[in-house]
């Protein structure tokens, strides 16, 4: 089907005009969006898309490097207390602060690629997991980050243009994830992207054709770190204000999820698993006004559970959808997309 | 020198806790290699069935604990058949996605029902029931804790050496395939290992629900517990005891002496440290792998 003929076409960003339009198009769109729609969409659009930077950068690590992170929420954390204490309490400028903090999150991530490129499976998923809870419960306990407290973020300025509203952070926000989508993109062509699969597949014989291990493997967690404390710098402007307690064990999980149910190792598939699952997140919060299923949750919960536990469905939901695209779809979303586009290709026949 | 010796008792007692967690993550791991993150949630439903039959049913305590381990082992046995077995291309991150989504199905429907307040079950040993030896304060649910979780570790120990039933799941984990064909149920064995393995986890869930119930409890002691199977090599049964009660003393006697407050991840701390040095744990075999 979609063969490549040269190497021109492997790297190429749009394969047709076609395509150029449909991304002309829908970049125009994402930019109108503002102007159409009421400030509660704009806010879920900045949830989704600081989710999305966190997603695409997970899944360099652990789709195309084939690596585990249960441990992102801490990159995360970094990332937005770092963005926050940097503009605080040192006075930098929003345009230092943020790429500053997502560089301290880079170099953690480079610190956790040391082990990492000892360990694997369970022994990989313990180490970064520990790594994730340790670096809340000593955020916590530091009196310069506001400690149990939290912190006050300050308003963005760049240069004379202050953002306060969330219409302002949406173009800010909206800009950044594109490019940083394009860089994704890009890597994942060039030589580093393929000694990223290489590794994936299979490291060992990787190795033996000359790939540096120690620099790739690395190299992908410090830039899969990178990219959460981009996000994680992003969420705390989002958010106004911090506090420990919002990065937790279930963050990283939900990460993790994001790009599993998405799709390994597909950047479409990072975005749509985490345009779902945020969206999801943000309608279960307040189930039972969703219409006819909300009132059939209520009265299930008055007559078998208990009503103030009802927001907890939304763990169930998440976990069904969990273990539904592992057993039933390991590619994920993504799988789902190209085995619907292979069937209408060829429609009648 | 009291204080010392104090500390070194409770931390001797979560480290059973730690222990009887590791113990039924090894377990598994040894049969299917599934690190199995919906250990604690298994253990916390169980608690809750428990108290349900205590308090609903007024059961006596022996019964519903009889009832409670049989709930457990069917519950493990059942989600292997009904999850585990369906799944298609089993790597490790799928597994590991696998177990954290029924880790979540399951800590929704717990929490749905019984909502977040804390509760406690009621058992006959109660929580501040104890005694002084020598100016040591000693809990009897901590002596009974310690002692199943040694019961738990010399029984199993001796069932993977001698039994024949523990030789079948040593061979279903070194070699599935050769193992069905000289005639063993891999699947049944698969099931087997998950009963006995929820069964061990959810004693240590009975075991805390006494002091503290509540539907994140187990987290911490499963995390612990897979902490200390992972440090003690993911197969060792005696390895991820020790490494439970090392965790288990050394997070007690750090917070008592450097700092309370960083307790909790002491032990994640240790344990980067120890794989650092020792990528597959303390006491796993060494072994090369094939390309």
């Amino acid at each position: 089907m979609d063969m490549k003929r040269d190497y021109f076409e492997d790297v190429q960003l749009f394969t047709s005009p076609v395509v150029v339009f449909w991304f002309a198009f829908l970049i125009g769109s994402l930019y109108l969006l503002p102007f159409f729609v009421s400030n509660y969409y704009i806010y879920v659009a900045n949830y989704i898309a600081i989710n999305i930077i966190v997603a695409t950068g997970l899944n360099l690590l652990v789709g195309y490097t084939g690596q585990i992170s249960l441990g992102h929420a801490g990159f995360f954390a970094i990332g937005a207390y770092g963005t926050t204490v940097l503009m605080v309490k040192a006075g930098l400028p929003f345009l230092l602060a943020l790429p500053g903090a997502a560089l301290i999150a880079a170099c953690f991530g480079f610190l956790l690629g040391l082990p990492a490129l000892r360990l694997e499976g369970p022994y990989l998923a313990i180490a970064t997991l520990g790594f994730g809870l340790t670096i809340t419960q000593v955020i916590g306990r530091i009196e310069l980050f506001g400690g149990r407290d939290g912190i006050h973020v300050p308003d963005i300025n760049i240069g004379s243009w202050i953002i306060d509203t969330d219409k302002e952070f949406y173009f800010l926000l909206i800009t950044l994830t594109i490019f940083l989508l394009w860089f994704m993109r890009n890597l994942i062509k060039t030589r580093m992207g393929r000694a990223f699969i290489a590794i994936r597949d299979a490291d060992i014989a990787a190795e033996t054709m000359g790939v540096n291990i120690v620099f790739y493997k690395t190299l992908a967690f410090a830039i899969s770190a990178f990219y959460a404390g981009i996000a994680g710098g992003m969420y705390a402007f989002v958010l106004k204000f911090i506090e420990p307690e919002i990065f937790t064990l279930l963050m990283s999980i939900l990460f993790l999820a994001m790009v599993v149910v998405g799709g390994l190792g597909s950047m479409m598939g990072s975005i749509a698993g985490a345009t779902l699952l945020c969206w999801l997140d943000l309608k279960l919060r307040n189930i039972l006004d969703i219409p006819y299923v909300g009132e059939w949750l209520k009265n299930l919960s008055e007559n078998w559970f208990s009503l103030t536990g009802v927001s907890n469905i939304q763990y169930i939901i998440f976990g069904s959808i969990m273990v539904g695209i592992m057993l039933f779809e390991p590619l994920g979303l993504y799988g789902i997309w190209i085995r619907t586009k292979k069937y209408w290709r060829t429609w009648p026949f | 020198m009291i204080d010392f010796i104090q500390m070194i008792v409770s931390g001797v007692a979560t480290g059973s806790t730690y222990a009887l967690m590791g113990l039924a993550m090894v377990i598994i791991y040894k049969t299917s290699e599934v690190p199995n993150f919906a250990q604690g949630e298994m253990a916390l439903v169980t608690s809750y069935f428990a108290m349900m039959l205590l308090t609903t049913m007024n059961m006596s305590v022996y019964l519903a604990f009889f009832l409670s381990f049989v709930f457990a082992a069917i519950l493990g046995a059942f989600l292997e058949f009904a999850v585990l077995r369906r799944a298609k291309e089993p790597n490790v991150l799928g597994m590991i996605v696998i177990t954290i989504g029924i880790e979540m199905i399951i800590l929704g429907f717990v929490s749905w029902k019984f909502g977040a307040e804390q509760k406690t079950m009621p058992f006959p040993i109660g929580p501040y029931d104890g005694f002084i030896i020598y100016d040591i304060y000693i809990s009897k649910l901590d002596v009974l804790t310690l002692v199943s979780a040694l019961f738990f570790m010399i029984v199993l120990f001796l069932f993977f050496k001698f039994s024949k039933l523990g030789l079948a799941m040593k061979a279903t984990q070194q070699n599935s395939v050769a193992a069905q064909i000289v005639g063993i149920r891999t699947n049944r064995i698969m099931m087997m290992t998950w009963g006995i393995s929820s069964l061990v986890g959810a004693t240590a869930g009975l075991l805390i629900s006494p002091t503290i119930m509540h539907p994140f409890m187990m987290w911490d002691p499963m995390l612990k517990g897979f902490a200390a199977a992972v440090m003690g090599g993911m197969t060792s049964l005696p390895g991820a005891v020790i490494a439970a009660y090392m965790l288990g003393i050394i997070e007690n006697l750090f917070g008592g002496y450097i700092s309370i407050e960083f307790k909790t991840v002491v032990a994640f701390v240790i344990i980067v440290l120890v794989l650092c040095i020792k990528p597959s744990g303390l006491f796993a075999r060494h072994y090369i792998k094939k390309v």
